[in-house]
C-alpha cells in the first residue's frame, strides 16, 4: 500500500465517522424539539394557574446576556421554562457522542491530509481534490476550536451543519475530484502556494461557520417573530438555541475573521501573481470572483452598521457571500477559463 | 426587559457623551447596534451639527421643489455619502464585476474575444456595444467605483477632521445612574484605600484613574452630585484604523490610476543564442501607459543563452508534465555582461524593468536554397505550441530569391506519433523523435505593399497550395538534418540539426528552443503594496480594537456605606466588555461583590 492509498482509506474512515456524528447531531436536534415542546406545555400549564403575563413575556423576550447564560451546563435535557427566551437544554448524551465522533473523524481526516502531503512531498493543497480535503479539514478544525474556546456561547448545535457539509464535500471530492499524486507545475512552485492557498482555505472555514450561524439566525428571527402567537414555534429546537441577536453577533465575529483572512488571500495572491504571471492584478476569472466575494463581505460589514440593514438583511448578505465562495471553488474552477487552472481535472 | 433598559441607559449615556462629542462621526443612517439611541432620538437634540442637518433633511422633504441649486447639491451630497448609498454601490460593484468572468476580456484573454466573435457573430457585437469585453474599463463599471470612491471620500474627510478633534477631547461626563449600563458591577470600598484609618472614596477613585490610565485609557475626573468618579475612554485606534483602511483604499485607486500610466509592458520572443535590446522597435508587442515616455527605456541587451525544460519521466500519472523551466540569460547594460537565471516564479529585476519567463517552445532552424544551392532563407522560426505535448505551428515566408514568393505552414512534433486516423500528433513535449511537416504555398505573400502582417500567420488568399491538404501531394516531412526538394523545382528546404555531431538517434538538443519574455515597468507597484499593507493593518485595528468607555464612581448609600460602581459601555462591536469591566473591578477592589 502506498501512502496515498492509506490516505484515501483514512478519508473513507473519516467519512464514516462523520456520518455517525451527523446522525448523533440530528438526534440531538430532535431532542431539542422535544425539550422545548415540554417546556412550552409546562408553561401553558403554569400560565393557566397563575397570571399568564409573566410567563408569556419570559418566552417571548430575547436578550443576549441571558440567552447565553442559559447554555451554561445545566442538567442534561432537563427542560424548564427559561425566563429569558431560550429554553435551558444543556448537553444531551447524543450531543456528547456527536462531539466525540467529530473529534475522531477530525483526527482521521487530519491523518489523511498529512499522509497525502507526505505522499506528494509538498503541501496537500495543489489541486481541487486536495483543496477540498484541506478545506473541509479547516472547517472542522475551526468548529472544534470555536466550541472549545468559546466561553460565552455553546455552538455545538452547529455540528449537524458542519459534519453534513464536510461529509458531502468529502464525498464529492473523493468521487469527482480525485487525482493521483502528480508533481507541481512550475507556476505553483513557490512558497506563496503555502501561504496564499492555506489562508484562503482558512478563510473559507470561517465563512462556512459564519454562513451556518446566519442561516440559524434567520430561522431564529422568523421564529421569534411568531413565537408569541404560534404554539409550534415554541416547540421548535430553535427554542433551545441563542437568540437571533446573539447569533447575529456571533456570525459577525466569525465572518470578520474570515474577511480579514480573505483580504490577506487577495493580497498574497496579487503578490504571487506578480511573480508568476508578470502582473499583480489582471481580472483573471478567479481574481474577479475573489474580488466579488471580498466586496460582498465588505457590503455585509457595512450592512451591519446601516440602519434598516442590521439583522435579517445583513444575514442574507453573509449567505450570498458564502454561496459565492462555493461558486468560486466549484463552478469557476471547473467551467471558467482562466489562469487559475489548477483543478487537476 | 433588558433591551429597553439598555436603550434607556444608552440614551442617558448618549446625552452625556454628546456634551463632549467624542463619538466617531458617522453618516446619519449609521447604526452599529450601540449607537442606535444616538442616531435616533439623540441626534435631534444633542449634536448641534447633526440636529441641524436632520432639520435640513426634513426641510428638503417638505419644501423640496423650493430648494435652490445649492440646497439640492447639499441634499444630493448627503444622499451620496450615506451608509445606504455606500452599501448599494458596493453591492452594485459586486454584481457589475460578474459579466467580466462570463465573457472573455480583451485585457486578459484577447484571443478568447476573437474566438467569441467567431462563435457568436450575432451576439458579440451587441455585447461589445455594452463594453462587455472591456468590463473593468467600461463606462458603467468605472462610474460605479468612482461614485463609490466619491462617496467614500465624502465620508472620510469630515470623519478624519472630527477624529482629530476627538483625539484631543475629554472623555464624556459620568452618567448619573451607572447601574443602568449594560456592563455593570459593584464592589465594596477596599481597605487599601485607607488614609486615616478609614478608606476614602477619593483615594479609591484616584487609584482607579491611575489604573485606567495605565491600561491605555484616557481619563477625566468628574464629581457627580458629590460622588467622586472617573470617566475613561479607550480604543481610539479603532477609528484611526478605520480611517487608515478607507484612505488606503483611495490610495490604491490613485496609485493604480496615475502610477500605472507611467509604466509599460512589452512582449518579446527570443530564440536560444539570440538577443534583444530594450528599445521600442525590438518588442514584438508593446503597451505603453498613458504618460509613458519611450526615451526612458534603458537600452540593455538580453541574450538567451539556454532554455532548459525538464519534464516528468518517472511518475506514470504525470508523464510529460513540465517540472521546471529555466532560462539562462546574459544581460549587458553599462558594464560587463552578467549571467542570470529566470524561472517561472523567479523574474529578473534589472535596469528598472521586470522580466518574466512566461512561455517557451521550439524554433526549428529552417534553411531554403534556390535550385543553384544558394541560401535564400535561413532562420530559427519560433513555432507556437498548441497543446501540452508541444505540437506546434509556425510559418516560414520566403519573399525573395526564388522564382515565386514561397510561404510554408509548418507543424512541429517534438515526439511524433501517428493517431489511428492517420494524423500526426506529439506524444511527449521533449525531443525524442522530432518531425517537421511543411505545407508549401507559392504566389503572393501579401507583404509587398508594406502592410504589416503577423509573422505567425500566412495569408494564403493570393497563394496556390503545392503540398498537403487537398493537393494530393504529401506534405514535406523532415527530421533534423534532413532536406527535401520543394515542388515545381523551386529549390530545397532543410531542417537543420543544431547538434549534427550527437550520437545516432539522440535528438535531445537538435532543435533550438525559444522563450517568450514579458518585460514590465510599473512604478505604481510599490505604492500599491504599501497601501495594501495599510489596508490590512487598518482593517485589523478597526475590527478588533474595542472602543470602550469605563466609569468608576464611589457612591454613598442611604445607610452611610460607600460602594464602588464600575460600568462599561461599548462603542461598536465589543464582545469582551463585560469581562473587561469585571476584571478591572476585581483588580481594583478585589473579587468580593457587595453583599446585598
Amino acid at each position: 500500500m502506498t501512502l496515498d492509498e492509506i490516505s484515501i482509506l483514512s478519508v473513507y474512515s473519516a467519512m464514516a465517522v462523520y456520518a455517525i456524528a451527523f446522525i448523533a447531531y440530528s438526534i440531538d436536534l430532535a431532542k431539542r424539539s422535544a425539550a422545548s415542546a415540554t417546556a412550552a406545555d409546562a408553561q401553558v400549564a403554569a400560565a393557566s394557574g397563575t397570571t399568564s403575563k409573566a410567563a408569556a413575556t419570559a418566552a417571548a423576550g430575547g436578550s443576549v446576556q441571558t440567552a447565553v447564560k442559559a447554555n451554561a451546563p445545566a442538567k442534561a435535557a432537563s427542560a424548564r421554562p427559561g425566563g429569558d427566551g431560550a429554553v435551558a437544554y444543556g448537553r444531551s448524551p447524543s450531543l456528547r457522542v456527536a462531539v466525540a465522533m467529530t473529534v475522531i473523524a477530525w483526527a482521521l481526516h487530519l491523518a489523511a491530509t498529512v499522509l497525502r502531503g507526505i505522499a506528494a512531498e509538498r503541501v496537500p493543497w495543489a489541486n481541487m481534490y486536495e483543496f477540498a480535503l484541506t478545506g473541509t479539514l479547516v472547517i472542522t478544525t475551526v468548529y472544534l476550536v470555536v466550541i472549545t474556546f468559546s466561553r460565552t456561547t455553546d455552538l455545538r448545535f452547529l455540528g449537524t451543519f458542519i459534519t453534513g457539509l464536510v461529509l458531502v464535500s468529502l464525498g464529492v471530492a473523493t468521487v469527482n475530484f480525485y487525482v493521483s499524486v502528480v508533481p507541481l507545475p512550475p507556476a505553483l512552485q513557490s512558497y506563496w502556494l503555502v501561504i496564499h492557498v492555506f489562508v484562503a482555505t482558512a478563510a473559507v472555514g470561517f465563512f462556512a461557520l459564519g454562513f451556518a450561524l446566519s442561516v440559524v439566525q434567520l430561522m431564529q428571527s422568523r421564529r421569534e417573530a411568531i413565537a408569541a402567537t404560534a404554539d409550534a414555534a415554541k416547540k421548535s429546537f430553535l427554542a433551545t438555541l441563542p437568540s437571533a441577536a446573539s447569533l447575529e453577533n456571533l456570525a459577525y465575529r466569525i465572518n470578520i475573521i474570515g474577511f480579514i483572512l480573505w483580504t490577506f488571500t487577495l493580497m498574497a495572491g496579487a503578490i504571487w501573481a506578480e511573480k508568476a504571471w508578470g502582473r499583480y492584478w489582471g481580472w483573471d476569472t478567479k481574481e474577479v470572483w475573489t474580488f466579488i466575494i471580498w466586496v460582498v463581505y465588505a457590503g455585509y460589514i457595512h450592512a451591519r452598521a446601516t440602519r434598516g440593514w442590521r439583522g435579517t438583511r445583513s444575514a442574507w448578505l453573509a449567505i450570498i457571500g458564502f454561496s459565492a465562495v462555493l461558486f468560486n471553488f466549484t463552478v469557476v474552477n471547473l467551467f471558467f477559463k482562466g489562469l487559475h487552472a489548477y483543478s487537476g481535472l | 426587559m433588558v433591551s429597553s433598559r439598555r436603550s434607556e441607559a444608552e440614551r442617558a449615556d448618549a446625552a452625556s457623551a454628546r456634551d463632549t462629542g467624542v463619538d466617531p462621526l458617522r453618516p446619519s443612517d449609521y447604526d452599529d447596534g450601540t449607537t442606535g439611541a444616538d442616531a435616533g432620538a439623540g441626534a435631534d437634540a444633542g449634536d448641534p451639527g447633526r440636529a441641524a442637518s436632520a432639520d435640513r433633511n426634513r426641510g428638503d422633504a417638505v419644501t423640496g421643489p423650493k430648494l435652490g441649486p445649492v440646497g439640492w447639491l447639499r441634499f444630493a451630497w448627503r444622499q451620496l455619502t450615506s451608509m445606504r448609498t455606500a452599501l448599494l454601490l458596493l453591492l452594485l460593484l459586486a454584481i457589475a464585476a460578474i459579466p467580466g468572468s462570463l465573457v472573455p476580456q480583451r485585457s486578459s484573454d484577447p484571443n478568447g474575444v476573437v474566438q467569441y466573435f467567431a462563435d457568436n457573430p450575432d451576439l458579440a457585437p451587441v455585447l461589445d456595444s455594452f463594453q462587455m469585453f472591456d468590463v473593468y474599463t467600461s463606462v458603467w463599471f468605472s462610474s460605479i467605483y468612482l461614485l463609490l470612491f466619491v462617496s467614500l471620500i465624502g465620508c472620510i474627510v469630515p470623519r478624519t477632521k472630527h477624529h482629530f478633534q476627538a483625539l484631543r477631547a475629554r472623555p464624556p461626563k459620568t452618567p448619573a445612574r451607572l447601574e443602568r449600563l449594560p456592563a455593570y458591577v459593584e464592589r465594596p470600598l477596599a481597605s487599601s484605600d485607607a488614609t486615616d484609618g478609614a478608606p476614602t472614596s477619593e483615594a479609591a477613585i484616584e487609584r482607579a484613574a491611575a489604573d485606567l490610565k495605565r491600561a491605555g485609557y484616557r481619563v477625566e475626573r468628574y464629581d457627580v452630585r458629590g460622588a467622586p468618579s472617573v470617566s475613561a475612554e479607550r480604543g481610539y485606534m479603532r477609528e484611526t484604523g478605520n480611517l487608515v483602511f478607507h484612505t488606503a483604499l483611495v490610495g490604491v485607486l490613485v496609485a493604480v490610476g496615475i502610477g500605472g500610466g507611467f509604466g509599460f509592458s512589452g512582449q518579446r520572443v527570443i530564440v536560444e543564442g539570440q538577443s534583444f535590446v530594450n528599445t521600442l522597435a525590438a518588442y514584438d508587442s508593446f503597451n505603453p501607459g498613458r504618460f509613458f515616455d519611450d526615451t526612458s527605456l534603458t537600452p540593455y541587451r538580453l541574450t538567451l543563452d539556454e532554455l532548459e525544460a525538464v519534464y516528468e519521466t518517472e511518475n506514470r500519472d504525470a508523464l510529460g508534465q513540465p517540472i521546471d523551466f529555466t532560462a539562462r540569460v546574459s544581460i549587458t547594460g553599462d558594464g560587463e555582461a552578467a549571467a542570470r537565471e529566470l524561472k517561472v516564479n523567479e523574474p529578473l529585476y534589472e535596469y528598472g524593468t521586470d522580466v518574466y519567463l512566461l512561455g517557451n517552445g521550439y524554433a526549428p532552424t529552417i534553411t531554403v536554397r534556390d535550385p543553384d544551392g544558394e541560401v535564400v532563407f535561413t532562420d530559427s522560426v519560433p513555432f507556437l505550441p498548441q497543446d501540452a505535448n508541444l505540437t506546434s505551428i509556425g510559418v516560414v515566408k520566403v519573399p525573395d530569391g526564388l522564382d515565386e514568393q514561397v510561404g510554408m505552414v509548418g507543424f512541429f512534433y517534438p515526439t511524433q506519433t501517428t493517431l489511428s486516423s492517420g494524423a500526426f500528433t506529439s506524444s511527449y513535449p521533449d525531443l525524442v523523435y522530432p518531425v517537421l511537416t511543411l505545407n508549401v504555398f507559392q504566389g503572393d505573400l501579401g507583404i509587398n505593399e508594406g502592410t504589416p502582417r503577423s509573422v505567425y500567420q500566412l495569408d494564403t488568399s493570393g497563394m496556390e497550395q503545392l503540398t498537403g491538404g487537398q493537393t494530393g501531394v504529401d506534405s514535406i516531412e523532415l527530421m533534423p538534418g534532413e532536406s527535401a526538394e520543394l515542388p515545381n523545382g523551386l529549390g530545397t528546404v532543410e531542417f537543420e540539426n543544431a547538434t549534427p555531431d550527437a550520437a545516432d538517434g539522440d535528438y535531445s538538443e537538435s532543435v533550438p528552443r525559444f522563450a517568450s519574455f514579458d518585460v514590465h515597468h510599473d512604478p505604481s507597484q510599490g505604492w500599491v503594496l504599501v497601501f495594501s499593507v495599510l489596508i490590512l493593518g487598518g482593517l485589523l485595528l478597526s475590527l478588533f480594537v474595542p472602543r470602550r468607555r469605563m466609569w468608576v464612581k464611589a457612591v454613598t448609600r442611604a445607610d452611610g456605606s460607600t460602594v464602588l460602581q464600575y460600568a462599561g459601555l461599548a462603542r461598536g462591536d465589543d464582545p469582551g466588555l463585560e469581562r473587561a469591566v469585571e476584571e478591572f473591578a476585581d483588580a481594583h477592589a478585589g473579587k468580593e461583590p457587595v453583599a446585598e
